[in-house]
């Protein structure tokens, strides 16, 4: 059973009653799950970047770029959209959320954390030996997180199946898949976006995190993908463009996503690689290299 | 010895068997289900089969998220495409989270004859092995098939199961019995051994009785479980019969002999000898063709062991 509200209060200390949601909704009652305001997201965001700040550069490798790129849409699920219990990880009901671009592992890692699937402290083993924190997500080790990624390309797929799930088990939980924009290159991303839209999974939402780097420089340098949007509307999706770092539209797009049926919602979130660090934003040396000590300290300042 | 029924055959109708009994049973099919039997499930189930097209990197993930929302998934389409094209999809989604999907994988091998190279099968059991967390098995006949697939849907985790196009001779009889890991000598004998897997294991038994006559006494092991090996069943028969000869439908490198041959060598070396198809891709012809030029036959057998019992004295 879902934990209470008071109970979640009294384990984390960190998301207030007030703040939790029990707003039923059409297709989604019994929500649990907190709902913290704008302005608790806000100062969340920016916990979940010091956070990763913190971690990659303990462990002094990583990648903070892509996870920074990303806060506000793991933010915006985490603390107000999903439904989902961390004392209880394996909940049939919960809402899945696939991390594909497993290399914003950190980022997962803080929020799950934050929400209480285990505590923050955790946070700073990252990539360590003995750690349930490994440098791309592992699904049999860390409470929480859903799939295994790291080979990029591969978590929409993995999303279809547990939609596909929800379908035969007659479960109103649904489906969120981050992937990255450099990531749209691989085949297989098509494959099952054709095969969601077919199956018609409206339970299904992808959020491309468009910061438009990929290792080797800019993607329309590398691989163009553009038009990407009219992409996944061409494949069938409904789609939808939002500034991926203003919370308030994350937040409309997801819930608009929930009112879409006979077919999957794909948000197109523009961002920015780095994002909340001046010398890390757009700067691809940060894209798999983590901040040196002093670097670290000095991002840290910029986002206290 | 009469043609029996196809391993795919029995394949799709023991999935629809299965599909009655247990209702969490979930199949996929990337547009192959006619010539995989897996229509037959469609048919009676079509709420739970998903045909994911041809895009069998895809069904691997798609199948992997069905296995981890609880449900018995196979994924079936042929040995090819369910190998090679799809290893990383496998790798992450299903081999190392140690995924609950049965890939059955049909028309593994050259016995798919006249398609040609690009649907001979020879590497599959070389990759499937490589794999720290995988089932592989390799049923005989269709008896057996029956009992693989069922013991697969009732075993927790990831199964490749690898079948085969054409109809296959009976080898199993109804006393027959499979567990998974265990070899089973399908006849004694003192003199050597033929572990065998697939389509090879009729073939040994036509090859022991020809020896016989001989007065060659030859222990013919299904060695249906490539994966995990019955590791005490090879060194009995090492200690027992002194020399054992592997033969299977796949490369050398990688297959049943690479791995019998492992564990002869660490417990206790004796000489061997490997019936497979030869180190090269093979043209178009007839699947008994095929086999003929590779001396995949009762004939190959035979003249192997006969050297192999030289090399004994």
């Amino acid at each position: 059973m879902p934990v209470s509200k008071e109970r979640l209060n009294k384990e984390t200390g960190r998301i207030s009653a007030s703040a939790s949601r029990v707003a039923a909704g059409a297709n989604h009652s019994e929500r649990v799950g907190p709902a913290l305001s704008v302005e608790q997201m806000t100062d969340m965001a920016k916990r979940l970047r010091r956070h990763i700040i913190r971690m990659t550069a303990k462990a002094g490798s990583g990648h903070p770029g892509g996870s920074l790129s990303s806060v506000e849409i793991v933010t915006a699920l985490y603390f107000n959209h999903l439904r989902y219990d961390p004392s209880n990880p394996r909940w049939p009901d919960r809402d899945r959320f696939v991390l594909s671009k497993g290399h914003a592992a950190p980022l997962l890692y803080a929020a799950l954390a934050e929400a209480g699937y285990f505590p923050t402290e955790e946070l700073l083993t990252l990539r360590s030996l003995n750690s349930r924190l490994h440098g791309h997500t592992n699904m049999c080790v860390t409470p929480g997180v859903e799939m295994s990624s790291g080979s990029l390309g591969q978590g929409l797929s993995f999303a279809v199946g547990i939609a596909l799930a929800a379908r035969l088990d007659r479960r109103d939980y649904r489906v969120y898949v981050v992937l990255g924009d450099g990531e749209c290159e691989e085949g297989q991303v098509w494959e099952a976006a054709m095969a969601a839209a077919h199956f018609k999974v409206d339970n299904l939402v992808a959020i491309v995190d468009r910061n438009g780097q990929q290792i080797d420089g800019w993607t329309h340098e590398i691989m163009s993908t553009e038009p990407l949007a009219e992409k996944w509307s061409s494949f069938g999706w409904h789609v939808l463009e939002v500034d991926g770092h203003d919370l308030k539209q994350v937040l409309a797009a997801l819930e608009e996503a929930r009112t879409v049926k006979t077919k999957p919602t794909a948000i197109v979130a523009r961002t920015v690689k780095g994002k909340g660090v001046s010398f890390m934003e757009n700067n691809l040396d940060f894209h798999g290299k983590a901040p040196t000590a002093e670097e670290a300290e000095r991002a840290l300042k910029e986002l206290a | 010895m009469a043609a029996g029924m196809s391993t795919r055959e029995a394949y799709g109708k023991t999935l629809v068997e299965l599909g009655r009994e247990n209702e969490n049973i979930v199949v996929l099919d990337a547009d192959l289900s006619r010539s995989t039997f897996t229509h037959l499930f469609a048919k009676q189930f079509p709420e739970r089969f998903f045909d994911c097209g041809i895009a069998e990197q895809n069904m691997m993930g798609i199948a992997a998220g069905l296995a981890a929302s609880g449900k018995t998934v196979f994924a079936s389409t042929f040995a090819v495409f369910a190998s090679a094209r799809c290893y990383d999809q496998v790798r992450m989604c299903i081999a190392q989270p140690r995924s609950n999907v049965k890939i059955v994988a049909t028309h593994g091998g050259i016995t798919v004859g006249e398609d040609g190279f690009s649907h001979h099968c020879i590497e599959d059991l070389a990759l499937y092995t490589s794999f720290p967390s995988l089932a592989v098995v390799v049923p005989a006949d269709a008896a057996e098939t029956v009992q693989v697939v069922s013991t697969a849907a009732a075993t927790a985790g990831p199964f490749y199961i690898r079948l085969s196009r054409p109809k296959t001779p009976v080898v199993c009889d109804s006393h027959y019995r499979f567990v998974l890991g265990k070899a089973v000598a399908m006849r004694g004998g003192w003199d050597a051994t033929v572990a065998a897997c697939g389509i090879m294991v009729h073939r040994a038994l036509v090859a022991a009785d020809a020896l016989a006559k001989e007065g060659i006494d030859l222990r013919v092991l299904n060695v249906s479980t490539v994966k995990p090996l019955d590791e005490e069943s090879i060194v009995r028969a090492a200690r027992e019969t002194g020399a054992i000869l592997c033969a299977e439908e796949h490369l050398l490198r990688g297959g049943l002999g690479s791995a019998v041959a492992q564990v002869v060598a660490m417990h206790h070396p004796v000489p061997m000898s490997f019936v497979t198809v030869q180190n090269s891709y093979s043209p178009s012809a007839k699947s008994e063709e095929l086999l003929q030029q590779h001396g995949l036959t009762a004939e190959g057998i035979q003249k192997e062991v006969r050297a192999l019992v030289a090399r004994k004295r």
